[in-house]
């Protein structure tokens, strides 16, 4: 049977930034998904269902809060669906809205993500007692460290190569005006400098902490047809999980995520990533993950990845650009980060990312991770529709 | 189906259905070791294995296990690896069901393992439920979930639409018909007891519980080969209403019937119902919703006023309307299941076995 192609129509997010005082969550999320449908020249009208995506509910200390903002969104007499898997679920969320329009079950979906994590304490949100589990008092950045590491012994790589990915995507974010950090004064010397916080982990390559919605029009190819602006067209998607820790599991380069992308280059014919994808945006929360996932994705052979980023292929003028917005690096309203990535790629191929726009975009990768590296949520979009 | 153009979609069903027995208090287990027991069970039914399953979709609350990403765990459980195509929605499994039911109709996957779990037991549900309310202007002030049901309640009796002793009839019923369920928490003669919030009684209110439960979906010829009276998924749809209580007119529920008429369930009579009504005075707004007369079995495994496990207690809707299905006690079924305060949240999905 044949499956309905998913074209992205509009795309809207909020300026991203520490604490959006100004709004209340039903604020912020209606502040991206105005602008989504501003850009697809729709009106909530035109909306068939609204999926919605977030990470934990502890972290703005809300329970379910798609009940809570089914007004704000439009969705009174719609049917909403909230997704979460944990840090990939703002590009799960987009995955699940894209199969409601591709099953042709309706025709054109609202998906948002957010996080306002000045609400609450993500640190706290993430570290509540378990009975018999060992704590994760270190927060995030203390349990992917040791994966860093081991990525570090095992490929050779120099310890100059975070830094350079710090630096990079800084750079990138202050061509994108939505970019919570923008740091005028970076230098690589700065990020070098910056106090460690777990080793090898730097405070200048970590993400920040930040309150922001990201929103997205999809819509079938009939809705295609009317949208004022190019959509973007998606090639492939799909989700893979795996245990959070076992015998065996490679957590530098897990397998969830290799046959993730395995997956979605099937659906989109690519043969060879490194050839037939323009540009990614990947989710990189600390500086190291640009190399890491290099080889996951298959853009680079295992221990190779860092020799693109030392080789400044990485960069926005480079051969393969990667999170030309400026990444999670430089934004990290954690639920949705995700779909930022995801809705990125879809500005690149649209032509519609302004001053961080990839010249020749054809196709570009959107990639989410989350738990401990064990979800997986990744897109390739075009600016061609698929042919099938 | 709930398109708005008619497609040659591939055919749906639930094809397998296992649940816990639901209990006041689980001390002894984990949320994982409660769900381990339904997943062997309902992949036994059918003789596959997770690697089988072309995706896996399951529905819980942070909220109700108390820690961030609980749901991680359970996928500990199922046993991913190799690693499985997977996603989870904070949200009753009959939303996970949804979710599937849609991977399936795009012909991605051919089958589906869905599952849902709570345990209400470790906290007070009525206090935790108050943060699923507007967190600015109606949480801080901590109203509960048996009061705002007593609202609703209230303004049916207002309206000429029940009374107390209509309600003490469902609660009765419930769990008079639940003797047969070896799986609900209360049975047989409950006393309708004292006045929890004016004009719901004990009676009038579900039992707190743990229990979990799953689903296996599958696609045409594979559900024909996986179970001798497949129930198909005829149509499924949900609908939500606004949140205020005040915008609402809580003696209806018009995100009930739209969900239903999505569905497809009024294009023919139903011989049996499953209705997600955590109060009595819930199932008078359904029926009437649904346009249910008395010639309808209406929740004979005693419905959520006998077993009302947080997040699975809609799942287990569909599952034991299909059960019926697939044991032949029923022909064309439909199952309901509700989420948020006073019905604000509802799915409606018409099941039906192939004529014998």
């Amino acid at each position: 049977m044949s499956k309905e192609p998913v074209a992205v129509v509009g795309i809207g997010q909020t300026k991203h930034a520490a604490a959006r005082r100004d709004v209340s969550i039903a604020g912020l999320v209606r502040e991206a998904a105005r602008r989504a449908l501003d850009d697809a020249e729709l009106t909530w009208a035109d909306v068939d269902a609204v999926v919605i995506g977030k990470a934990p509910d502890f972290f703005e200390g809300v329970m379910m809060p798609e009940l809570y903002l089914a007004d704000a969104l439009g969705a009174v007499g719609k049917p909403m669906l909230r997704v979460h898997t944990a840090g990939s679920v703002g590009g799960s969320t987009a995955l699940v809205a894209a199969n409601l329009v591709a099953a042709r079950v309706h025709r054109t979906v609202l998906t948002l993500a957010f996080e306002k994590q000045s609400e609450s304490n993500a640190m706290w949100g993430l570290s509540l007692p378990i009975p018999f589990q060992q704590p994760l008092l270190a927060g995030a950045g203390g349990f992917f460290a040791p994966h860093v590491r081991a990525y570090m012994r095992r490929s050779g790589a120099p310890d100059t190569v975070g830094s350079l990915v710090a630096y990079k995507d800084r750079r990138n974010a202050l061509k994108n005006p939505y970019a919570h950090l923008h740091e005028h004064d970076i230098t690589l010397e700065k990020v070098q400098s910056s106090p460690m916080l777990w080793d090898p982990i730097r405070y200048s390559e970590t993400c920040p902490s930040s309150d922001g919605a990201c929103a997205m029009i999809l819509t079938d190819r009939a809705g295609a047809a009317r949208a004022p602006r190019p959509p973007a067209w998606m090639l492939g998607g799909a989700m893979r999980s795996e245990p959070t820790l076992f015998a065996g599991k490679d957590a530098v380069s897990p397998r969830a995520g290799k046959d993730c992308a395995a997956d979605v280059y099937r659906q989109a014919g690519v043969t060879d990533p490194r050839r037939d994808i323009d540009a990614v945006e990947m989710y990189v929360p600390f500086s190291w993950y640009e190399p890491m996932w290099l080889e996951n994705l298959g853009f680079a052979d295992e221990g190779e990845g860092w020799k693109l980023t030392e080789a400044g292929v990485t960069e926005l003028d480079g051969d393969l650009p990667v999170n030309m917005s400026g990444g999670v690096l430089s934004a990290n309203p954690i639920g949705a980060s995700g779909m930022i990535r995801f809705a990125e790629a879809a500005l690149q191929v649209r032509g519609q990312a302004g001053e961080h726009q990839v010249e020749r975009a054809r196709r570009v990768l959107g990639h989410a991770y989350g738990g401990g590296s064990q979800f997986f949520s990744m897109w390739l979009v075009g600016a061609a529709a698929p042919e099938s | 189906m709930t398109s708005e153009e008619p497609s040659g979609v591939r055919d749906i069903a639930v094809v397998a259905f296992a649940q816990t027995d639901v209990r006041r208090t689980t001390d002894e287990l984990s949320e994982v070791e409660m769900l381990m027991p339904v997943l062997h069970s309902v992949l036994d039914r059918t003789g596959l294995k997770t690697a089988d399953m072309d995706f896996t979709c399951s529905g819980s609350s942070d909220y109700l296990a108390g820690r961030a990403f609980s749901f991680t765990l359970a996928l500990d459980g199922v046993g991913a690896w190799p690693p499985i195509s997977e996603s989870h929605v904070e949200m009753d499994g009959a939303w996970a069901l949804y979710e599937a039911w849609t991977k399936l109709l795009t012909g991605d996957a051919d089958t589906a393992l869905v599952y849902s779990y709570g345990k209400s037991s470790p906290g007070s549900v009525r206090d935790v439920l108050t943060r699923q309310l507007d967190p600015y202007y109606v949480a801080p002030l901590w109203p509960d979930s048996v009061a705002l049901a007593a609202l609703q309640a209230q303004a049916l009796i207002d309206a000429g639409d029940t009374d107390e002793p209509a309600l003490a009839a469902i609660g009765a019923r419930s769990r008079r018909v639940a003797t047969l369920n070896s799986r609900a928490q209360l049975r047989g003669s409950v006393p309708q007891g004292d006045y929890v919030v004016r004009p719901l009684r004990t009676g009038d209110c579900p039992p707190v519980g743990d229990g979990a439960a799953a689903v296996i979906l599958a696609a045409g010829e594979r559900a024909r080969a996986l179970c001798s009276r497949p129930a198909w998924i005829r149509g499924i749809d949900h609908r939500i209403e606004a949140h205020a209580l005040g915008v609402r007119d809580l003696t209806d529920s018009p995100s009930t019937r739209l969900a239903a008429e999505k569905a497809g369930a009024f294009e023919r009579p139903v011989d049996t119902a499953e209705l997600h009504a955590p109060f009595s005075a819930q199932e008078v707004v359904l029926r009437k919703a649904l346009r249910l007369n008395d010639s309808v079995r209406v929740n004979l495994s005693g419905g959520a006023l006998a077993a009302n496990p947080m997040m699975a207690a809609g799942l287990i809707r569909i599952g034991e309307a299909a059960a019926r299905i697939h044991r032949g006690e029923s022909d064309r079924a439909l199952a309901h299941a509700t989420s948020g305060p006073c019905l604000q949240q509802n799915l409606v999905a018409v099941l039906e076995g192939e004529p014998r």
